[in-house]
């Protein structure tokens, strides 16, 4: 019977000391918060605490397994390395949000029953929403805000299948459910947008990419991987998973491939290594579950690193898009190298953290005989080179020359990358010790003569195409639309055209119909239009705040009963 | 631009011609390869000669132009969402 007391609730709760510490404390608060959840973490035995009663239903506060350990580990984790990285941030509220935000995401991985779950779950899309805002100015403000309602629409969906499962005779407790049910199919959607599934895949290249230096590394660890969590949870083997798996992996790389912002080519090719895991959790295995699993692991490790480096270029040019790097390398080399580092770990290069976790999905639907599946995930894992692996080092590190030559950043900066690149090359050398962490346990050996030929030809011929296409990659100052573009531009469209429709219509009639066509289109134009209530940006931070306030109580009475 | 200095060791026409050269070696050695360590078969194609080779070339040429291709229907000037 473990503590009933959340180690998530170390890092969301003592967030708000923040508010009261002088620069000094906030950087240890920075560094010590993380590190005490993680050893709350690391010392919890298997078992759940003591339920708590509240409105009838019981609530298990901490439930605590291999699995909900690995991915709280890595969320405390990533906590600390992103907190060092951000020391220098001066932006108050983006630390305090990024924090609860990581408690949220160590929350939902050690949450006993699915009342608790949801709550954490709207802990993280509250407060990474207040990350993004925390940027400031308009377009922080639209960008929070949109972020913001999928996420609540997500939330929403999630919630409605729980009370569906109730409904039906379900309890609350964390177990495998069926997704051809009305609780459970609803359940699955909400944890999918979060996980950048279709057709919602565009909140995350819409969002995370407009973050600060820093907050852009803490926004791409949580919110995706604590979905990928529950999936592995709650839907293993659900067979929709591996074709809404494979179209993300491939999403993920042609939207790469035309992008010219640094870090948006990073987050679509989140949303592609997502798809490695949500298509693992479909195959449903043991061997692919942890491979899911294993895969979240590293590749929070990988993709925060490489957005660290992004960070810290941004940082010290403040610069974004391709066409205005290059050459970096010749005045940051601990950048370049780190960079190259998280760059060769996504792409799965022999001895590093990718080429341990991603190759049990692969060989998972090898053994199962699937054959389509394979055979993409293979093209797939020559792709992941393509876009990430040699597009980001080259275009930013290499390519042509910028003529920048900004040195390397602060000393926190290059500690939190060092510390992240020697993980990477860590597990992939040691993978045992990722291994033990693992909810089954593992045969696996990912080290065999063939499979590092293999990997090595399926790579370097890939960077072959790479380099022998380069004319046709060149960089162009232009974004992909994407489903996002359905409500950024369609809806607004649509609204405007109807309102003034009937602002006109209205004319052309007798009073009164004049009167109520003309009332309702202002309205519509008042409400939806620039400035109203629906489209009004003043309206998000206070929301926003009256939320965190509702939950931020509810929590407290909940740990209290 | 640099007139004045040198350029970088790294990105001088003589380091590029070179590395292009090891990487050929490279490539062709990795092929090689294949004639000395025993694969399982999976699928029949997948343990012949090179396959891992031309495979992940050509999927990576498909892949580029799919997305050239895509490029050409919804690609925007960068500041389309911004007015």
């Amino acid at each position: 019977m473990s503590s009933a007391f959340p180690p998530g609730a170390v890092l969301t709760l003592g967030a708000f000391l923040l508010l009261f510490a002088g620069q000094r404390w906030r950087m240890a608060l920075m560094l010590i918060l993380p590190l005490v959840s993680l050893a709350l973490v690391a010392s919890l035995p298997d078992g759940q605490s003591v339920p708590i009663i509240m409105f009838d239903y019981e609530l298990v506060l901490v439930s605590s397994d291999a699995l909900g350990r690995l991915f709280a580990i890595i969320f405390s984790l990533m906590a600390f390395a992103g907190g060092l990285f951000a020391i220098r941030q001066d932006n108050r509220l983006e630390l305090i949000s990024a924090l609860a935000y990581a408690g949220g995401a160590v929350g939902v991985a050690l949450a006993g029953d699915l009342i608790s779950l949801f709550l954490w779950w709207e802990v993280m899309a509250v407060a990474s929403s207040l990350v993004l805002l925390s940027v400031g100015g308009d377009r922080a403000i639209r960008v929070a805000m949109r972020y913001f309602v999928v996420h609540m629409l997500g939330g929403t969906l999630l919630f409605g299948g729980i009370l569906a499962h109730l409904a039906a005779g379900g309890s609350l407790a964390i177990t495998q459910l069926d997704a051809g049910t009305l609780g459970g199919g609803l359940i699955l959607a909400g944890v999918l947008i979060n996980a950048a599934a279709p057709p919602l895949s565009g909140w995350l290249a819409d969002a995370y990419p407009e973050g600060s230096f820093s907050g852009t590394v803490f926004l791409s660890a949580f919110t995706t991987k604590a979905a990928v969590y529950v999936l592995i949870r709650v839907f293993p083997g659900t067979e929709i998973l591996i074709a809404i798996g494979l179209f993300m992996i491939f999403y993920g790389i042609v939207y790469a491939l035309l992008e010219n912002d640094m870090r948006r080519i990073l987050a679509y090719s989140i949303v592609n290594q997502v798809g490695f895991m949500v298509t693992g959790v479909g195959i449903g295995t043991e061997l692919a579950l942890n491979g899911a699993a294993a895969h979240a692991f590293a590749h929070i490790i990988y993709k925060g690193l490489l957005l660290m480096s992004a960070g810290a270029v941004l940082y010290m040019t403040g610069k974004r898009k391709c066409t205005d790097l290059g050459g970096l390398f010749q005045s940051m080399p601990v950048t370049t190298v780190c960079g190259i580092v998280g760059a060769l770990a996504i792409s799965s290069v022999p001895w590093t953290s990718g080429f341990v976790s991603k190759s049990m999905i692969s060989e998972a639907a090898a053994y199962g005989a699937m054959g389509w599946t394979w055979f993409l995930l293979m093209a797939a894992s020559a792709g992941v080179f393509l876009h990430a692996g040699i597009k980001f080092p080259w275009f930013v590190f290499f390519q042509k020359d910028s003529g920048l030559r900004p040195p390397d950043p602060p000393w926190n900066m290059q500690a939190a990358m060092i510390f992240f690149a020697v993980l990477c090359i860590g597990i992939g050398v040691f993978p045992n010790a990722l291994y033990n962490l693992l909810p089954y346990p593992v045969e696996y050996v990912p080290y065999t003569a063939a499979h590092v030929i293999n990997m090595l030809q399926l790579l370097l011929f890939s960077g072959l195409a790479f380099f022998l296409l380069l004319p046709l990659m060149r960089r162009t100052l232009t974004i992909t639309l994407d489903f996002d573009w359905s409500y950024r531009r369609l809806a607004p469209r649509v609204v405007e055209t109807l309102a003034r429709g009937l602002t006109t219509g209205g004319a052309g009639l007798g009073g009164r119909a004049r009167s109520l066509g003309a009332s309702v289109g202002n309205r519509m134009q008042k409400h939806f239009g620039p400035g109203g209530i629906v489209t009004r940006s003043t309206e998000a931070a206070s929301m926003v705040l009256l939320v965190v306030l509702t939950l931020t109580i509810y929590l407290a009475i909940s740990l209290l009963g | 631009m640099n007139q004045q200095k040198p350029l970088h060791w790294l990105v001088r026409p003589r380091t590029i011609r070179g590395l292009w050269i090891g990487f050929g070696i490279v490539l062709f050695a990795l092929v090689l390869a294949d004639l000395f360590i025993k694969r399982y078969n999976w699928f029949g194609i997948d343990s012949t000669m090179g396959f891992y080779s031309w495979y992940g070339l050509l999927t990576c040429v498909a892949m580029v132009l799919l997305a050239k291709g895509l490029g050409l229907f919804l690609k925007r000037k960068d500041d389309y969402y911004d007015e």
